[in-house]
């Protein structure tokens, strides 16, 4: 690969992306107990105990308060903060009964009918969002 | 002796999935999607394979936090539709093919990539999405399929370099396979998508359209494209066109494109897919200490 072997160079560029979290070795640590939660969930009697009472079931996990508010508060955001990834968190998308399309939207700062409108139209172009650092 | 006959690149989109098992693939929306696969549908039923090794990757559903393999290949004898959170897809089981995917893993390890084997999981939209794109909704799918999978979510993912020359080592593994069969290679995700953060829906026309480009040809420019790049250009989840890598670097020195389609939007992603015939097959001998002598090399 042309690009840094060396893993700190490696990780470093990634916080120069605009409004990305990549799903790092640290992430994945950190999120480990919350995206094993959300796999969980891919189970019909995981989800209807879950809904009959959310704050309940995250109590049987590994979770620390501040992931638990995040999650009552489908704040994904955070989620993506706190080690969540986006494919474990689907799993919660797809329990709320929500499009992908629409639970990517509350990520952005559009609501789900611009974010719609959006994507119609091409997307989100790239232009200005690669690189914090070099305004590009 | 066994061959690779083509290859295949394509988005694996789960929104295609619903659209073709709900019957809106004429729907305004998902119409200029689905026609555009159109003649490769055709194309594949003229040029069925006996087996295809497809490229894919798992999204949450056969494989967890809990282990997480770099390259795996499915040794098994049949895998189902995986249950991704709204009950499994209705379609039919997929076919393994067990002779062709051991002497695949064992060559491989000879080779020196030491791939995970596995004997049983269920497969989710990433494999079975393709499917559905290339041969419609029959009862029982035409062909058998050798599921190769690679963590393109935990980073960091194999690099794009490894994948080509993954391709070329599984081009080694098939011509070495004494049966008489037709493989094909397919490697699917992408192109540009973002699926996370106040960045999300990021589609890059460009810069897909370039990697379409650099498939066809003797060209081997893609292999060097760093992760950074994908990120940059493509959004978070383009990261996984290092999978159409594999298929093309199995596919050896030169390509040639039968069929090509470009289309934005399905859902949050740019969908592309590509028709690959070898021009010329060769692949470099084996980098091993046995494969990289003077005989092998002649
Ligand atoms: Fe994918």
């Amino acid at each position: 690969m042309s690009g840094p072997k060396d893993i700190h160079t490696y990780l470093a560029e990634f916080d120069d992306i605009p409004g990305t979290r990549v799903f790092t070795a640290a992430r994945a640590r950190k999120g480990y107990h919350l995206n094993q939660f959300a796999m969980s969930l891919m189970k019909a009697e995981n989800r209807d105990r879950f809904r009959a009472d959310e704050k309940a079931y995250l109590d049987e996990w590994k979770l620390s308060d501040e992931v638990k508010a995040a999650v009552l508060a489908r704040d994904y955001n955070a989620l993506l903060d706190l080690g969540g990834n986006v494919y474990f968190l689907s799993k919660l998308f797809s329990t709320d009964g929500i499009s992908f399309a629409e639970a990517v939207s509350t990520m952005t700062d559009m609501d789900f009918p611009a974010y719609r409108e959006m994507m119609n139209r091409g997307g989100r172009s790239p232009e200005g969002l690669r690189s914090i650092r070099e305004k590009r | 002796m066994a061959r690779i006959t083509a290859g295949i690149a394509t988005s694996h989109v789960p929104l295609l999935g619903v659209a073709a098992d709900q019957g809106k693939s004429g729907d305004e929306y998902f119409s200029p999607i689905f026609a555009g696969y159109e003649w490769s549908r055709e194309w594949l039923a003229e040029n069925l394979p006996d087996v295809i090794v497809l490229v894919y990757n798992d999204h949450a559903s056969a494989f967890d936090m809990k282990i997480i393999p770099t390259f795996a290949i499915g040794c098994g004898e049949s895998y189902a539709p995986a249950d991704e959170g709204w009950g499994p897809r209705p379609v039919p089981d997929v076919e393994g093919h067990p002779d062709l995917a051991w002497h695949i893993a064992q060559s491989l390890i000879l080779d020196e990539f030491d791939m995970t084997i596995i004997n049983e999981m269920d497969v989710d939209h990433g494999l079975t999405v393709p499917l559905t794109m290339l041969f419609g909704a029959p009862d029982k799918w035409p062909c058998k399929v050798i599921p190769l999978a690679v963590n393109v979510v935990t980073y960091p993912p194999p690099s794009g370099n490894r994948c080509w020359a993954l391709g070329e080592a599984i081009a080694r593994a098939v011509d070495s396979f004494p049966e008489d069969l037709d493989v094909q290679v397919w490697g699917t995700g992408g192109m540009s998508h973002q699926l996370q953060g106040p960045r999300a829906g990021l589609i890059n026309p460009e810069w897909d359209n370039m990697f379409l480009d650099g498939l066809v040809g003797d060209t081997d420019k893609l292999r060097h494209i760093p992760h950074i790049e994908y990120l940059r250009e493509t959004g978070s989840e383009g990261i996984e066109m290092v999978m159409w890598l594999i298929m093309r670097g199995a596919l050896g020195r030169e390509t040639r494109a039968l069929h090509r389609h470009y289309h934005v939007p399905c859902s949050n992603t740019a969908i592309g897919h590509i028709v690959l015939e070898p021009v010329d097959g060769t692949v470099p001998p084996s980098t091993t200490i046995e494969g990289n002598n003077s005989a092998a090399k002649a």
